[in-house]
């Protein structure tokens, strides 16, 4: 690094942790907490939504509007991914070189058992976090990463043929993807049309127990559905990079 | 406890930023930048803590106990799984750059466009 970028560089961390510091220096202590829109969202989400887990309830309910941007970054992302990573492959499948009949590369064989053992509980695992994010720790985010994991461990076994298969469905999972997004978005819509108001909780909210919180439950159903989705793309176009650039 | 989460906040913003200005690879630079990305995950939590407050689920609490903000919790957590996926675009690119100018080193790289 040449002396004037040094100088750039000094320059810009002080200023960026400065201001950090600046910034922090107006907050309140740890623990003295004592805002009162959390305080109201926390309180009002049993009462007004039927459910339980606050932190759901603002993601998908009060605060849905917010996560539907959130979603968008997700869904443009994973599209970008498959758009760059695709026109590369093109490429290499037009040079005449051909990836081969089925690439073949096998992993070791205690790894495919483990693989395959887990998938099925991990899978459940996945589907019980996102339907009861209203209940329980959860919700449509963190079983849709689950969701993913119980595909990915098929891979961890070194099936790179799997890996190749998959690649002939992924049209299959991009378009789950938006339907997902898509999904998501119809939920805003409902509640405009049936209340005027953009995602306004719409459906019956009953009394908190299983199937409550209104449309809660299917926003994460929505959302799960999309980071699987989302993921599944990203790692079955990355691990083909990987299986290009190993022959 | 009192400004310390803050200086946790701080130390791994100053930390990232540090590794982003002086990486010399572009695998290294994105994680660099989820380090910083670390920072406001912190920063988020501690700014929500209240003390002796319990989680925001009130499933076998009384709805009148003290909870911690959920906003800020819900906040981290689209952030964490969005991250994830930038993540995933940054490397698609470093792969592209690669495979174009056979190097993740940003230097070598504007000398070969120049």
């Amino acid at each position: 690094m040449n002396r004037s970028r040094k100088v750039a560089a000094a320059v810009g961390l002080l200023l960026v942790i400065g201001g950090f510091v600046w910034g922090a220096t107006g907050l309140h202590k740890f623990g003295n907490y004592n805002f009162r829109y959390g305080a109201i969202v926390a309180k009002d989400s049993v009462p007004d939504r039927a459910a339980v887990n606050s932190v759901v309830v603002t993601a998908f309910d009060y605060r849905a509007f917010d996560t539907l941007g959130e979603e968008f970054i997700l869904f443009i992302s994973v599209l970008s991914v498959g758009v760059l990573l695709r026109r590369m492959r093109e490429e290499h499948e037009s040079d005449g070189d051909d990836v081969g009949p089925e690439p073949t590369m096998r992993g070791s064989e205690s790894m495919r058992w483990l693989g395959a053992a887990l998938a099925a509980p991990v899978a459940l695992l996945a589907l019980e976090v996102i339907t009861h994010g209203t209940l329980t720790p959860g919700g449509g985010f963190q079983g849709g990463v689950v969701l993913m994991s119980a595909v990915a461990f098929t891979f961890l076994g070194g099936e790179y043929a799997l890996v190749a298969r998959l690649r002939g469905s992924a049209t299959w999972l991009e378009v789950s993807e938006s339907v997902a997004a898509a999904a998501f978005a119809l939920l805003g819509l409902g509640g405009l049309i049936s209340t005027g108001i953009f995602f306004e909780n719409f459906i019956y909210k009953g009394q908190a127990g299983l199937l409550t919180g209104g449309f809660i439950p299917l926003a994460n159903i929505a959302v799960g559905a999309e980071v699987a989705a989302g993921f599944l793309v990203v790692i079955s176009e990355l691990l083909y990079q990987r299986l290009l650039s190993s022959d | 406890m009192g400004i310390y989460p803050y200086i946790v906040a701080a130390w791994l913003l100053g930390v990232g930023l540090y590794g982003v200005i002086t990486s010399r690879n572009y695998v290294h630079l994105v994680i660099c930048l989820t380090v910083m990305q670390a920072s406001t995950y912190v920063l988020l939590l501690s700014v929500g803590y209240v003390t002796g407050g319990k989680a925001p689920i009130f499933a076998d609490i009384p709805t009148t106990s003290s909870v911690v903000d959920p906003v800020v919790q819900a906040l981290s957590l689209t952030d964490v799984v969005v991250e994830a996926t930038v993540v995933a675009l940054l490397l698609a690119l470093v792969i592209q750059a690669n495979k174009r100018y056979r190097t993740t080193d940003p230097d070598r790289m504007n000398r070969m466009t120049d």
